[in-house]
Formats: structure tokens, C-alpha cells, sequence
């Protein structure tokens, strides 16, 4: 008798620890080891795989460009009721002045025209022509402030008015080491001091200090130039216009006193100002400016996050009363998709009927012969791709082996040649002859595991060849169809590379779509989204494919 | 007596049959096999044909050529194809095979956490479908500044190689005897030695063949590349891809021979492994 069964309490291991306590540390740190030989692969995969179809979905609603490029226009635009057809009010004009001028000198404003051109066509060319004259805007307002003061004109003057005194220190801290760094020959590569705007002076001059910041950053950002050498560009001074229009003469007296001197004269002589309309000067550049449905588009686009890439991918758009069908003409998606999934479950259906066959023969055959003819099977599984598409353009063009053949064996006619390829047809072929190997390894492994003798008991009770088949083989060969159908039809609905060679225009796929909205027309928010859509159909399919078959059953030939 | 022999009692209706069953089934094959096997005598044309010319037909040497090899060894574009790919495929497959069967030594232990959560990501490059694989990465790439870039291309390789190492070093691990490790471990091997000195070798084949996937994913992959890659990356097949677009030449079927070579070769080592690690673990080869 050991001491540890005659003891209560609990099992002791050999070091007197608990035993229940040693097994699940023991349980613990074979865990832990496991995780540890699975963590850099882990990692490796969510950086280089996972994180860019995560980077695709997020793209597929992302829509910041709008509010990040008119930050002043999407608020002003806030109050707006686009179901009243007017334009918005010279405010918003304003505001969107201040943007645009500086989306311009950020060469934004051609980005944010293509962006929203995918919503409304023309919008683009009317960023472009408008982008180009909007520096002058206010120019007449410049002109009777310099004819007041010419001292406005100076940089100096706007540096009084605006900069505040420890930027200016700072900047001049840091230009002196940039100087004294150059003279060394050393490498100088601190950033200058962003401008940073004198207190007080945005609670009085809400708009000009707005606008003379963003002026004052820009040179120094885009053109790395020091602002107080830069005499600022006409919108500034429409901005000081506005301002010094609708402040009270007390307001101007809460500046300190060099900003007085400076405005009050010009503060004095604004009433008398010859005025221009602003909103004339857009319809100058556009008449489409006066269009409410423009502004309505800005609108609607302005939220960070948007539908709209998913609307467009099922020819929907939205549109700023709602969701609308797209015009007539321009529906595509809808039908690229169905004929997608058509196109897929023919290959599907013409995949099981050459696949069945084959696979029947093959686990029916005696090992050895069985074993030479899965080699005829596995060649095309193995050989490139490319060269299974290219073997398919030669043989199906028109000058090509098999209309040779058919010409001369007097079937068709050497002027009446077939169209076999840039078709549904050419593609239907090919992909079935290329994805024909994965319908008959899965069809193979569960036919080969079908005993004999049930048919031949079925036959010996007295079926008939087909009934013994049909009512005895056939239901326990299904779950081999249904695994060789979904894996094919997974490979289907995604393949780009041969509908792209072989199909023409009306045997192409949305996967081609996608490609083309990526390389060609730029609008990656659509074709994230129609990525998207395209993974959720596959993994739902990869879903049932793992219910029907179990993930760990994929095999490899 | 296998299955498929005519028993002496069948009828005429059953004899027809069971011959028809067998001509469906040639038929087939042929359809498998013909479009390959086409492409090599058409590899020799002495002409810029994609066709069988009369000369060929009757068996003329003067209608047979190298010519179509020749240009594929001299053409400048075509060499620094087979070069990107040479330096391309190799680099991906290291990475999917050391960081793969890594991950599969420690998937096959008996209690891994989160078994089936992992696996399903380790999977996913082979479930998703290669458009949208490459539309992501490229997006991502672009933005960390991997767009364009040999190494760039190199990742997104070994990810989608991944898989197929998973599955083929799982798939062998299974037979694995357990006990073999513990009697190392017991005769005083460390962790590091009872792995590469008794588990490596018994798992080998199936690491090889894993690699074998690995390499002709990436080495017939054209989809990927031709996002995440620049044209300084153009592999042999994003050059097919391009020629069968825009010029088809027939030096794409003198390249399509030596493909088609290459895969024959990596078929029958794969072959090989498998039985031999069938045998290895008693079964019957087959």
C-alpha cells in the first residue's frame, strides 16, 4: 500500500505539489509552446494578407476626401435645404472659396472632382475650370483695400496683423540654425515652426485670420517659403471684406493697437466699396455652379463614411433625396454579377458532367490502370495556367487548330469559320477544361470509398444495371458532387486571368471589373466595394463547403 | 475481378454500353490532355502561325524550327522575365515553407487554443479569391510603400504559398508517431535536435511537397504580381499574360513547352514523395 492512497486530501506529484495543479501547468506551457511555434506565421499572415482585404473593406465605405478637402464648405453647407432648388447663400460661396483656393494650391481640388464625378458627371471639369481662376476671387476688393492703404499689400503689414509674436521668434530661432548650418555645410532637416495666429485677433476677424492661416501654412508647407516674405493671394482680402463689412466699429477697437492703425482707415472706407457679386464670379467661370444639384452632391458626400461605393456596385446611387436607381444606361453591375453566377454554374454543371465519368471509371478501374490515368488527370492540374489559357486561344481562334480541323473535314465552310473565342463560349470552355481537375480529385477520394458490394447486392436482389446505380451508387457518390461543385464554383465566380484573355466583352466576369476599376478608371472605393461584395458570396460558399465537407478533408491530389 | 469487366452474361444493350461508357471516357481524357499536348509540336513551327502548316503535316523538316526557342533565349524582355521569376519564386517559397511547417508542428500538437480560428486565417489565401487578394494588397502596399517592390511581391507570394504547406505538412504529421519524440526527448535531445534530427526527416517528403505547391503558386501566379509588382518585377507568366493580351507571338508557346516540362517534372517528384511516405507509414501506395 502506498502512502498516497491511504492519504486524504488532495493527490500529491512527486515534488509534493498537487498533482491537479502541476497537470494543468504542464497543460498551460504545451499550450503556450504550440502558440508559440504558430505566432510568426500568425503574424506574417495577418500583416501581409489579412490586413490588406481588411484595408479593402474599410476602403469600400471609406469617403473622407470630401470633408478633408472642404472642411469650411461641408459645415456652412449644413444648414442647407437642397429641396428648395436655390443655390446656397454668398456665405457658403464664401466658405467654399477658402477651400478651393487652397485644394488648388494642394493640387487637391482635380482628386476631389474625380472623387465626386463617380456621383455626378461634369462635376469634375468644373473643379478643374473653377480651380484654375479662384485665386483671383476678391481681386477687386485687394485693389480698393491697396487704393485705401497701399500698405496692405505688404507682407509685413499682414504679419502685424495676424502672426503671433512667439511664432515669430520661433521662426527666426530656427531659420538662424538653418543659416548657421548651411554656412557649417552640416544637413539641416528640422521643419520649420507651423504660423501660428496672434490671440484675439479670430474672435474679430473670424474669417480673414481662417483664411490668412491656411494661406500662411500653405506657403510654407507647399512651397517651403517663409510667410512673412509672401503678400497674400485675393481671397484673404474678399475674406477681410466680409469681415470688416459686417463688424461693429467697436469690434475693431478690442485689436491692439497696431491693428487699429492699420484697419481702422480701411474699416472707415468699406461701406464705400464698389461690391462685387461672388456668386457671379463662379457662374462666370460655370454656369453649373448655379445648379442646386451640385451643391446637394457636396452635401450628400460630405459624412466621412458612406454607402455609396455598395449603391453603385448594385446600380443603385444615392442621391441627395435618397436612394434612386442608376439611369438605365449605366446599370451594369447587377448583370455583371448575374451573369457571374450564370456563367459559373454552367462550368459548375459541365465540370460534373465530364468530371463524373471520369471519376467513376477511375475509382472502378484496378489500381494500377487507375493510378496511369489519374496522372492524365493531375498534368493539367499542375500545368500553369497560362498555358492551359494560351492552349485554349490557339486552338479556338478562328485561323486556329479547330476550325482548321472543321474546314477540312468539310463541316463548316473556309468562309464561315466558327467564333469560338472572345465569347461566353471561349470562356465557358476553357475555365471548364482548366477547373475540371478539381471536380475529379474530391469526386475520386468519396467514389473510392463507396464499398462494391452494395451494388452488387442491389443487382443480385434483382435491379437493373441503371437502378442499382441510380438508387444505390449514385445517392452515396453526392457528397463527392456537392464538395467538386462548391470548390469549383469558389474558383469560378473570383477567376480573372482567363475570361479576361479569352472572353471578349460579353464573356468577362465582375472580377474583370474589379481589375479594371483598380488599374484603369482609379475608382478604388467601387472596386473595394464590389470586392467586397465578391468575398462575402465566396465565404458564405466557403462556409457551407466546410459544413458539407470539413476544411481539414481539402486535399491535394 | 475489377468492377469494370463485362461479366460473360451481358447482353448486347450492356456490351454497347458498357464500350460507349469507355469511348465518353476517352473522349474526355482527350479533352484533358489534347490542349497541352497540342501546344508542343506547335512550339516547332517554322512559321508565325498558331496553326499546323502543310509542311508540318507532312512531316517536313524544313517546317519545323527552333526559332520560337531561340527568340525566348535571346529576347531581351523574355530573359529578364525568367530572371524576375527565378528570383521571385525561390525567395516566396523559403518563407511559406520555414514560417509553414513551423506553424504545422505546432498546429498538430494536442492542445493548441483557438485550433479551428487559426487554421481558417492560415487557410484564407487560398479561399479568397486572387482578384480581391490583389486589389487589397495593392491598396495596403501602396500605402506602407511595399507597392512596386521585389520584396513587396515576394510577401504577397509566400502568403498565398502558405496554405498549401499548411496542408500538406498537417496532412503528414497526422501519421506521425508521437512516441518517437519522447523516446528522443527521453535519450536526452532537446527540443531543437529531436526536430531536426528525428521529426524533420520523417515529415520531409511532405515539407518537400508543401515547397513544391509553394514554388509553382508563385511561379504560375500572375494576378498578384501584376497589381502588387512594377514592371521591373515582370515574371514569365505576367509576360504570357501581356503577350496573349496585346501581341500573341508564338514564342509564348515555345515558353508554354518549357512550363509545361517544368510541371511534368515537379509532378513526378511530387508523385514520388507521396508514395514514399505512404510506404514510409505502411499504407499501400495509391
Amino acid at each position: 500500500m502506498s502512502d498516497a492512497a491511504s492519504q486524504t486530501g488532495p493527490v500529491l506529484s512527486a515534488d509534493g505539489k498537487p498533482l491537479k495543479r502541476s497537470l494543468q501547468r504542464a497543460l498551460r506551457a504545451q499550450k503556450l509552446r504550440a502558440l508559440a511555434l504558430i505566432a510568426p506565421l500568425l503574424i506574417f499572415i495577418l500583416v501581409t494578407f489579412i490586413a490588406p482585404i481588411a484595408d479593402m473593406l474599410f476602403r469600400s465605405v471609406e469617403n473622407q476626401i470630401v470633408s478633408d478637402t472642404l472642411p469650411r464648405t461641408t459645415r456652412a453647407l449644413q444648414d442647407w435645404d437642397h429641396k428648395a432648388g436655390q443655390p446656397p447663400s454668398e456665405d457658403v460661396f464664401a466658405a467654399f472659396t477658402y477651400d478651393l483656393v487652397a485644394a488648388a494650391e494642394r493640387k487637391e481640388h482635380t482628386r476631389l472632382g474625380t472623387r465626386l464625378n463617380y456621383e455626378m458627371t461634369g462635376i469634375s471639369s468644373l473643379f478643374r475650370k473653377t480651380g484654375r481662376r479662384v485665386d483671383d476671387f476678391g481681386e477687386t476688393y485687394m485693389d480698393q483695400f491697396t487704393q485705401v492703404d497701399p500698405a496692405l499689400e505688404r507682407p509685413e503689414t499682414w504679419m502685424t496683423l495676424m502672426a503671433a509674436p512667439d511664432w515669430q521668434a520661433d521662426y527666426a530661432a530656427w531659420d538662424a540654425a538653418r543659416v548657421a548650418a548651411n554656412k557649417a555645410g552640416r544637413d539641416f532637416d528640422q521643419p520649420a515652426p507651423l504660423f501660428r495666429l496672434k490671440a484675439g485677433v479670430a474672435e474679430v476677424l473670424p474669417e480673414t485670420a481662417d483664411a490668412y492661416a491656411e494661406f500662411a501654412r500653405l506657403a510654407q508647407t507647399e512651397n517651403a517659403d517663409n510667410p512673412a516674405d509672401e503678400e497674400p493671394w485675393p481671397p484673404v482680402f474678399l475674406a477681410l471684406y466680409r469681415d470688416l463689412i459686417h463688424v461693429g466699429p467697436g469690434a475693431i477697437g478690442r485689436l491692439d493697437d497696431a491693428s487699429q492703425a492699420i484697419l481702422a482707415p480701411a474699416h472707415d472706407a468699406v461701406e464705400t466699396f464698389e461690391t462685387v457679386d461672388l456668386v457671379d464670379l463662379y457662374l462666370d467661370a460655370d454656369e453649373d455652379w448655379q445648379n442646386p444639384q451640385v451643391w446637394a452632391t457636396i452635401q450628400a458626400f460630405a459624412p466621412a463614411y458612406t454607402p455609396g461605393y455598395f449603391l453603385s456596385s448594385v446600380d443603385l446611387k444615392q442621391t441627395p433625396d435618397g436612394v434612386a436607381a442608376q439611369p438605365e444606361d449605366q446599370r451594369i453591375y447587377v448583370m455583371l454579377f448575374q451573369r457571374t453566377l450564370f456563367m459559373s454554374l454552367v462550368i459548375m454543371g459541365s465540370c460534373v458532367l465530364l468530371g463524373y465519368p471520369i471519376a467513376y471509371l477511375l475509382s472502378n478501374l484496378p489500381m494500377r490502370t487507375s493510378n496511369v490515368l489519374l496522372i492524365l488527370v493531375l498534368l493539367p492540374f499542375w500545368t500553369s495556367l497560362l498555358v492551359r489559357t494560351s492552349a485554349w486561344k490557339v486552338l479556338l481562334q478562328q485561323q486556329g487548330v479547330i476550325n482548321d480541323v472543321l474546314v477540312w473535314m468539310g463541316i463548316v465552310a473556309d468562309d464561315a469559320r466558327l467564333v469560338m473565342i472572345n465569347n461566353q463560349f471561349g470562356t465557358i470552355v476553357a475555365m471548364t477544361h482548366i477547373l475540371l481537375p478539381f471536380m475529379i480529385l474530391p469526386l475520386y477520394s468519396v467514389m473510392k470509398t463507396i464499398p462494391p458490394s452494395y451494388v452488387r447486392a442491389a443487382k443480385s436482389l434483382g435491379a437493373t444495371n441503371w437502378t442499382a446505380f441510380w438508387r444505390v451508387y449514385f445517392p452515396q457518390s453526392v457528397p463527392g458532387i456537392g464538395a467538386g461543385c462548391i470548390l469549383v464554383f469558389i474558383l469560378a465566380i473570383g477567376y480573372y486571368i482567363t475570361p479576361e484573355l479569352v472572353g471578349g466583352t460579353t464573356g468577362t466576369f465582375i472580377s474583370n471589373r474589379i481589375a479594371y476599376h483598380i488599374s484603369s478608371s482609379l475608382n478604388w472605393g467601387l472596386a473595394a466595394a464590389l470586392g467586397t461584395i465578391l468575398l462575402a458570396v465566396v465565404l458564405i460558399l466557403y462556409w457551407l463547403y466546410d459544413r458539407i465537407v470539413g476544411i481539414d478533408n481539402v486535399s491535394l491530389g | 475481378m475489377s468492377q469494370m469487366d463485362l461479366p460473360p452474361y451481358a447482353t448486347t444493350g450492356q456490351k454497347i454500353w458498357h464500350y460507349t461508357f469507355y469511348v465518353i471516357c476517352g473522349l474526355i481524357f482527350f479533352f484533358l490532355i489534347a490542349p497541352i499536348l497540342v501546344i508542343i509540336p506547335l512550339s516547332f513551327n517554322a512559321e508565325d502561325f498558331f496553326t499546323f502548316t502543310p509542311e508540318m503535316l507532312a512531316f517536313d523538316p524544313e517546317g519545323y524550327s527552333l526559332k520560337h526557342y531561340r527568340d525566348f533565349f535571346t529576347n531581351p524582355d523574355w530573359q529578364q522575365a525568367m530572371w524576375n521569376s527565378i528570383k521571385i519564386a525561390p525567395a516566396a517559397t523559403f518563407l511559406s515553407v520555414s514560417l509553414g511547417t513551423l506553424a504545422a508542428v505546432g498546429l498538430s500538437q494536442d492542445h493548441v487554443p483557438f485550433r479551428r480560428a487559426i487554421m481558417a486565417i492560415l487557410i484564407s489565401p487560398m479561399i479568397v479569391p486572387l482578384i480581391i487578394s490583389a486589389a487589397g494588397m495593392y491598396f495596403f502596399y501602396s500605402r506602407i510603400g511595399l507597392q512596386g517592390t521585389y520584396f513587396g511581391v515576394v510577401l504577397a507570394h509566400a502568403a498565398l504559398g502558405i496554405p498549401f504547406v499548411i496542408i500538406t505538412v498537417t496532412a503528414t504529421l497526422v501519421g506521425f508517431d508521437r512516441s518517437l519524440t519522447r523516446a528522443a526527448a527521453n535519450l536526452g535531445a532537446n527540443p531543437v535536435t529531436t526536430f531536426f534530427k528525428v521529426q524533420m526527416p520523417l515529415i520531409l517528403p511532405g515539407v518537400i511537397s508543401g515547397g513544391l505547391f509553394a514554388f509553382i503558386t508563385s511561379f504560375d501566379e500572375v494576378v498578384v504580381v501584376l497589381f502588387v509588382g512594377s514592371a521591373n518585377q515582370q515574371t514569365l507568366p505576367w509576360q504570357m499574360f501581356t503577350g496573349l493580351r496585346e501581341q500573341i507571338s508564338p514564342t509564348i508557346l515555345a515558353v508554354a513547352t518549357i512550363l509545361v516540362v517544368i510541371s511534368i517534372a515537379l509532378l513526378t517528384t511530387v508523385e514520388i514523395l507521396r508514395r514514399r511516405s505512404e510506404r514510409l507509414r505502411g499504407m499501400t501506395p495509391g
